[in-house]
This record gives structure tokens, sequence and C-alpha cells, in this order.
């Protein structure tokens, strides 16, 4: 325990930068999640139990939609499929923790904390299980709060935000601030090309589905290319 | 929207539970467990695999311009990569982006 509250500092002041994305993107659920009729215990709802912005996003178009329940569920379910691979992805790091310290961390796994994270674990691999706990429930301390509370901003204070301001775009800045330093090497360039290829050939499918299709490939091809580097090395 | 109270609880409490089992899946199963080198090879391409994937058509088709290329976002993008790959720090390059996002958006419409 001794390296808990540096560790976990460390990635509170990494999370910080997210609040510029969190705090915009929750209040636009609570605006839009009110004006489509729902109450705000239902609005706290979404933010509490899901607690994943693009899923709630999905879900609540599809209800205004009127699509069947199945159907939504299917539908915001297939957005966060991604958490399967992030979960994946983390249990080398984190899989040795005690089950109900994994519990929690499941439950603040987002796309902020889980991509600071592994920014952070492949600068230094020396990091304890511990360590790397730490650091993750640091990232995740200020956003999850401030998610609940601009949700409830925007709920009870309703459409006052200035209509018009790009503010849907502050998601793919974050994305790509935390992208680019992770394309260290040519399989991670080829795995990100393939990512970005393959979302737009296989746009057809339905629920977002081409995502998954697109990512799968995408980590195919960076496991391959990686292969073929290091064989070529090794001859 | 035409949904009764039920219904409307079944989605959030239904939507929540299967988010969380999908973040637990992994890292609840496996644990501590070793996994073959295989697919810790794979795994350590997820984040790249999924995240430009998923920002692709938030940046070409903006929802907020009817899926029209829009030169405030597409100007903002090119900036915020080129922020990322010469300071290589996420902090500045979201603020920096942010910036130019709201500069373009002024001046441009």
């Amino acid at each position: 325990m001794t390296h808990f509250p540096r560790d976990f500092w460390h990635g509170i002041r990494a999370g910080l930068p997210f609040i510029l994305v969190i705090v915009p993107f929750g209040a636009v659920f609570g605006v839009v999640a009110t004006e489509a009729g729902l109450n705000i215990a239902q609005v706290m709802g979404f933010s509490v139990l899901v607690i994943a912005g693009a899923a709630q996003f999905v879900a609540l178009q599809m209800m205004v939609e009127n699509a069947p329940v199945l159907i939504v569920l299917a539908a915001a379910l297939a957005v966060n499929l991604r958490m399967a691979m992030y979960s994946a992805s983390l249990a080398p790091h984190l899989g040795q923790v005690s089950w109900w310290k994994r519990g929690l961390i499941s439950y603040v796994m987002v796309d902020q904390s889980y991509a600071a994270s592994m920014l952070e674990y492949e600068k230094r691999p020396e990091m304890t299980a511990t360590q790397k706990l730490a650091y993750f429930a640091g990232v995740a301390a200020p956003l999850v709060p401030l998610w609940y509370i601009a949700t409830w901003a925007g709920a009870a204070l309703g459409a006052r935000i200035p209509a018009g301001l790009p503010i849907d775009f502050a998601v793919p800045i974050t994305f790509l601030a935390l992208i680019v330093p992770l394309l260290r090497s040519l399989a991670h360039v080829a795995a990100a090309l393939v990512s970005i290829i393959g979302v737009l050939v296989f746009a057809f499918l339905p629920f977002n589905l081409g995502l998954l299709v697109a990512a799968a490939l995408a980590m195919m091809t960076g496991a391959e290319v990686e292969r073929q580097m290091a064989l070529r090395r090794a001859s | 929207m035409s949904f009764t109270t039920a219904q409307i609880w079944t989605i959030i409490i239904g939507l929540g539970l299967g988010s969380y089992l999908l973040r637990l899946s992994f890292l609840g199963l496996i644990g501590g467990r070793d996994l073959p080198e295989w697919v810790l090879r794979h795994l350590r391409y997820t984040a790249v695999a999924i995240m430009p994937g998923m920002i692709t058509p938030l940046i070409l088709f903006p929802q907020a311009t009817g899926g029209t290329l829009d030169p405030v976002r597409l100007g903002a993008a090119l900036a915020t990569i080129a922020v990322s790959v010469w300071t290589r720090n996420a902090t500045l390059t979201i603020f920096a982006g942010a910036a130019v996002l709201f500069a373009l958006h002024f001046t441009l419409s």
C-alpha cells in the first residue's frame, strides 16, 4: 500500500483534463433526456447505473423513436461491447487484485479511465498491480462524481446551454489526445489504420456492430504486424 | 416517446446491469491467471483498435451538421493531432484542441 497515495494522485492529475469532456457531455445528456420526457430520477438512473455516455445517447435516441424495449437494450449494449474488450485488456494488469476491488474498478471503467491508465501502464511497466489499481482509481475519482453532477445540472437547468456550440466534439478531441501517444510502433499505427478503414467499410452493419468488426480486425492486424516484426528481428 | 414507467426502468436497469457485466467480464473471470502470449499480443492493441474507429464517423460525419463534413470540426481534429504529435502531452492537447475548436467556431460560422 506504500505507493497507493502517490499513484492515486498521479491518476487524479491525469484525469483532470477529462473534466472538460465529462461535464459538457453529462450536461447535454441531462438536457436532451429531460426534453425527451424522462423525469429527473430516470435521467439520473441512466448516468449512475449505466455511466457510459455514448450508450446512454443511443438508448435515448431509440426511445425517442419508440423502438421496442429489447431493441433499445440490444443497440445500447452493442455500443458498450467494447467494455468487454477493455476488461480483457486490463485483466493482465489488474487481475491480481482482490475480487471486490475488481468489482469496483469495473463500475468506473469508462473510455477515459481505461485509455489514460493503459497509457501509463505502457510507459511504466514496472508498476505493481496495486500501483496500477491506485492510478486507475485516481483517474476515475474526479470524473465519476462530476458525471453525476453534470447530468443533474443539465436535467435541472434545462436548455440554458447556448445552442449551436460544438460541444459534441469534446469527445473526439479527448480520444485523439489519448490515441496519438499510443501510436509508438508500426504495429500500433497499422491497427489504428485498419480500425479507421474498417469502421467506414462496415458502416452498413446495424447496432454499431461495424465498430466491433473493425476493432477485431485491427487487433488481429496489430498482433500480426508485431509477430512479423519480431520474426524479422530474429532472422 | 410512448413508454410506461416500468418500461423506462426496465431499459435503465437492464442497460446498467448489462454494461456492468460487460465491464466485469474478463477482469472478474480471468483474475490473476496467466493468459497465453497470442491472446496478450492481441489485447495490447485494444485501445488503438477501438478508439480511432469510434471517432472517425464523429469527425467525418458529425450529427450536429446533419452528417456533412464540417470545416470547424475537421480543422479542430487536424490541429489536435498536430499538437499531440508535437507535445505528446494529453492535457495540453485537450486544451489546445478545445481552443482551436472554439476559435474556428466563432470565426468560420
